[in-house]
This record gives C-alpha cells, structure tokens and sequence, in this order.
C-alpha cells in the first residue's frame, strides 16, 4: 500500500510565458504510482505547454518540476527521459521513412550501446543486441495489434492513423518509463479507433507494473472510462480537480467549456 | 532451377553485361558511337523498367547482397585490367573513385545526419595540402593518407560550433563562406604555394614507386596508374564498409532520427549535438583522405581545383545517386565524372547541364537515381 502512494510527479507554482501570453500559470498538480490522470481543457489553455516544459523542450520561467523525488525543472529533454519519462505527441512525429523496428528503437535509445568502436567493429555483439531488442519490441506491438508485429520492417508511412499512434506508443513503452505521456491519442481517429486505443491503454497499465499515465484528450468517453482522476485547464490556469463525474458538473467547468451563460 | 541458383546466374550475366558496357564506354571515342551506346543503355533501362525487370533484379541482388559485392569488385578489376597499359582511362577510373570516397563522407553528413556542407571540396583540398606538405617529410606515405583525413576532420571542427547553431539554408551559407575563405587563404599564403600551387610527390610504399610504370616482362609494361587505381579502389572498399556499417548500426538510426525530426530525437535522449559531430567530422575525414591521394596521382595541386564550383559537383553527385544511397554514389560519381571527359561535346556546357539534370531530379525524382532503402541491420534478416 505504501508503493501505490509514492508520488511520482509533483508540479509546483509551474509557470511559462510567451511573450505577452501566460501559457501556464502557477499550476500544481502531483501524480502518485499507477495514477492516470487527465488533463483536460479547451484550445490553447496549456496543456500541449505543460507537457513541453515537463520534457524539457521549453524551459519554466518559474516554479518548479518534482519527478521521483529528483529536481528536473532545468533538465534537458535527453536527462528528462533518460530519467523515465517518455511521450507521443499531439501531431504524430514518427519517422515516416523508416521501418516500424526503427522508429520504435528510436524509443530505446538509453538501453543500446551507441559506442563508436561496438557499432562498427563488434557486429557480432550488435547483431545480437539487434535480434535481442527486435524480439522485444515485436512482443510489446502484439499487445497492440499482432499484424504489426509481422512486418516490422516496413516503412511506418504506409500506416493507418491509428497503427501509427500505436507505434508512437510502443516507442515511448520500449524503454520502460515510469511515466507516459499522451498528447491527445484519439486525434484523427474514428470512433470505433478511439475505443480499440482506449482498450490498449488500460491493458498496457495492467501489464507495466509502477507506469503512471498523463493524458491530455478532447474525447470525453475516454477521459470518464480511463483516468482516476481529471485536472482541467483554462488559459494556464489550473480551475478544477477530481474524479471526472465531480469535474464534469462543475460549473466553472462547464462555463470554460461551453463559454458560460 | 533453384532460386539461388538463378540468382547466381542473373548476377553472373549482369556483371558481365555491365563489365562489357564500361569496357566499351571509356574505350570508344567516335561522339556519335558514344551518344549511340548511352541510348542503346538508356532505352534498355526505361525497357527493364517498364516490364517490372528492374524491380526482379534489385529484389534478385538484395537477395544476394555479398555475390553481389564481390561482382562489382571483379567486374572493376576486369575493366581496369583492359585498360592496363592505358594512361588516360586509368586516370578517369581512379579519379571516379575518389570522388567516390569524397562523397560518401558527404552522404555521411547530409545524406544520413542532414547536416548540410557545400564546402566538400574544400576538405578534399584540405587532404591535398596535407599531402604536398607531408610529402616529401619522412612520414611514411601511406599514413600521410591517413593524416590527410585527420587535417580535415580537424580544420572541420572550426565549423562545428556555426554548423550546430544554423540549420538549413544558414548552415548552407556558413560552409559555402568557409569554402571560399579556404580558397582565397591558399591564394595568399606563399608558403603553400599561393596561387600557383604545390607539387606533390608521388605515392611510395615500402620502396615501390606509384610513378613509375611496372614492367612485367619486356613487352608488358602496365600504366603507372594501375597503382593508384588498386589503392583507391582498397580504399573504395574500406570507405564502403565503414558507410555501411554505420549505417547498419544504432548509429545510423541515430543519425537518420536527427535528420528527420530533431525534436522528437531529443525526446528520446539522442544527444544532437554529439551525432551532429560524429558525422560532421567522420565525412570530413573521408573527404581529406581522397584528397591525399588525388594529390599524389596527380602530382600537382592549384587552389583552382578547390573552388565553390567543385563543392557543387559533390553535393550535385549524392543528390544525383540519391541522398543516403552508397550504390547511387558510385552510379552519380560515375557519370558526373565521366560523361563530360567522353562527351566532348558537352564538355563546355557541363555546368548547364548539371544544372538542367539537377532541376530534373530534385523535380521528377527526388529520392535520386538509386534511392536508399529501408534499413537492413542484417543482410537477409527479418525478424
């Protein structure tokens, strides 16, 4: 019981501008071990930001970022997933001209050997490395779909949208992070998709034991089926938090969303 | 038949036919026997095309991806062999070749990593002067070669700090601005020869003298550029071997990942900063080590063969083949050096029309003549 309780990631008074724009706006929010949490909130209230400045693609302009009890405010995005934090993004960024196997190893960079004098002299061992990290990738797509587990070695871009969002997951789930981001998963998606990707992500909580989860998603289905709890947004500024059955009666809510009376 | 029985086979034929087609491309001179075989070619290649032959033949040879090494090599072997008494088409052969080497340091840094550097031909220079200086030291040659390399990837790391800091047509211009200092630096500076160049001493391993012809017996005498032929071509090979284990390894992925969203490659710990490096000065060193040995053969070194222009030719040579693509490198190089010395016609127009050619293929073919393919980390491997 004490495992279930550790905080993961505490926000403290985060804050980024740009510009004239308060992108974020003191937002504090914690995550404990195997929480998923929603972010939700209209367009443009921060929450694509908050996710930018927590990798460390944009830095903070105050307040801080706790993750597992380590100070990451100031890191650089390489020391923020080295340290087990991995992501998709909003606008799938796969490489489209490599094959699936490369895009999710893309994903495992912190557990290869990227020496210099293994790569090029040690094929042996390489291609053992190679062999050994493709089984295990092909085992993780076939929780998601076993047809792609057969042809790794074909170009993502010839891909579905929802394969694709599968692999971004996949390559954020190779390296065994602590902590997932999801930037709006069901973009693009039928109905029928979202629903399959909702299934993957429950499984994936089940199967990946100590991985907490951030989604950020405009779909309220999947928000109310998958998360514990719901933090919402609106222009930086965090304006409600609970169980989505409380946020979504909540009438400074309702007002963010539906533009008020 | 088996399959791999018929594959051998097709293999067997192609280099021949290839073998043949060289053979009789650098040794006719007639323009209109020469304009006459490169349609006969090209009206077969659009042929092969259109009944699905090419496509046989390219899954035919990934199939066979060794045989088909070793084809090649035998079949440059045989080509170079005809022509062993020969001056003239040795020169060409070996001259392709280091254009080769220079462009695959290329294809290193933009191909691969996307770091762009219009001053290619400025570390091939780079490479040249190290060989006129070293020359006539007691360095043993063969390592002044190597030293050639390690001058470019050094002067190369001057640039580093802009090429980091600029991206597309910025970075373009930093290196364009570093080719043309180079020029003009050796222009003024006496002590390598100013504007009117160095003289270079000739290749010597262990007491046998690249420079001389070889005489075998009293009627065979081989052209003296056999010698430097076989170097480039072991060169050719070790450059190969090195293009495509890197590119067959966590560091090529590395590289293709900074390429094509630097973004996300940061979101997964790739170190942009440090593959950008790698590449920059492993292609670098490629470039300076062709260099050196083009200086030696050819004895003599001008800062006019290091101008803007010829940077041009080596990124038109890896956009022409195909970014990435070692196979359409040594098909580009080929061409781009060769067409102009056999087609003396064209030669006064080859700027125009390289640049019609390119303006085609960046148009009609992006991906070049032989596009790259999709990694294969083991030949033959699928999982």
């Amino acid at each position: 019981m004490e495992q279930q309780q550790e905080t993961v990631l505490a926000f403290r008074g985060l804050t980024r501008r740009f510009g004239g724009v308060v992108a974020l706006n003191q937002f504090n929010m914690e995550l404990t071990n195997r929480q998923i949490v929603g972010l939700i909130g209209p367009n443009g209230s921060g929450k694509t930001t908050s996710f930018n400045v927590l990798t460390g693609i944009y830095a903070a302009n105050g307040g801080s970022i706790e993750f597992l009890g380590q100070d990451i405010t100031s890191w650089p995005a390489q020391k923020v997933y080295e340290a087990g934090v991995a992501r998709t993004f909003q606008r799938s960024r796969l490489c489209l001209e490599l094959s699936i196997f490369d895009n999710i190893m893309i994903g495992n960079h912190k557990r290869l050997n990227h020496g210099i004098m293994f790569n090029v002299f040690q094929r042996k061992a390489l291609q053992k490395q190679i062999t050994e990290n493709h089984e295990e990738a092909r085992k993780l797509l076939q929780i998601f779909n076993p047809a792609l587990a057969d042809k790794m070695f074909e170009p993502v871009g010839t891909l579905r949208m929802i394969d694709r969002r599968r692999i971004e997951i996949c390559r954020a789930l190779i390296s065994h992070p602590r902590l997932l981001l999801l930037d709006e998963p069901s973009a693009g998606m039928t109905h029928e998709e979202t629903r399959e990707l909702m299934e993957d992500i429950l499984e994936v909580r089940e199967m990946i034991d100590g991985l907490s989860i951030i989604l950020v998603e405009h779909e309220m289905g999947m928000i109310e089926r998958v998360t514990d709890k719901c933090i919402v947004l609106n222009f930086g500024q965090k304006i409600c938090e609970g169980a989505y059955r409380d946020v979504a009666s909540d009438k400074l809510v309702q007002e963010a969303y539906l533009g008020g009376e | 038949m088996t399959q791999s029985l018929k594959d051998k086979l097709v293999i067997l034929l192609l280099a021949a036919l290839g073998t043949a087609f060289m053979v009789t491309f650098i040794a006719i001179e007639e323009q209109t026997e020469i304009f006459a075989l490169l349609l006969v070619a090209a009206a077969l290649i659009v042929a092969a095309a259109k009944f699905g032959v090419i496509k046989a033949i390219s899954q035919c040879l990934s199939r066979n991806e060794k045989l088909m090494n070793g084809a090649v090599i035998a079949a440059v072997l045989v080509v170079v062999f005809w022509f062993r008494e020969d001056h003239f088409p040795l020169l060409m052969i070996a001259t392709v070749m280091m254009y080769v080497i220079a462009c695959f340091g290329l294809n290193m840094q933009f191909g691969y990593t996307g770091v762009v550097n219009f001053a290619g031909a400025a570390f091939f220079g780079i490479g040249c002067y190290t060989a006129a200086v070293l020359g006539d030291t007691s360095v043993p040659l063969l390592m002044v070669i190597a030293l050639g390399g390690i001058a470019a990837a050094i002067i190369g790391s001057i640039l580093i700090i802009p090429v980091l800091r600029t991206r597309g047509h910025y970075a373009a211009v930093v290196t364009i601005a570093f080719g043309l200092l180079f020029r003009t630096f050796l222009e003024v500076n006496d002590t390598l020869g100013g504007p009117q160049g160095l003289r270079v001493p000739g290749m010597n391993l262990f007491g046998w003298d690249f420079n001389s012809n070889i005489e075998i017996s009293e009627n065979i005498e081989l052209s003296f550029y056999m010698n430097y032929v076989i170097l480039a071509l072991i060169m050719v090979i070790l450059a190969f071997v090195l293009m495509r284990r890197i590119e067959r390894s966590w560091i090529g992925l590395n590289f293709d990942a900074v390429r094509l969203d630097e973004t996300a490659a940061a979101c997964f710990g790739i170190d942009i900063k440090r593959w950008k490096i790698t590449a920059f000065t492993l292609g670098n060193f490629l470039a300076g080590t062709a260099g050196a040995l083009y200086a030696m053969m050819l004895g003599f070194i001008a800062p006019s063969n290091f101008a803007f222009s010829d940077s041009l030719i080596l990124v038109s040579i890896v956009l022409l083949g195909g970014m990435g693509s070692l196979w359409g490198t040594i098909l580009a190089a080929g061409l781009v050096v060769l067409l102009p010395e056999k087609l003396q016609a064209i030669q006064e127009y080859r700027f125009l029309i390289y640049a019609i050619v390119m303006i085609l293929i960046l148009l009609f073919r992006p991906q070049g003549i032989l596009p790259r393919g999709l990694r294969a980390y083991i030949p033959g491997w699928r999982g």
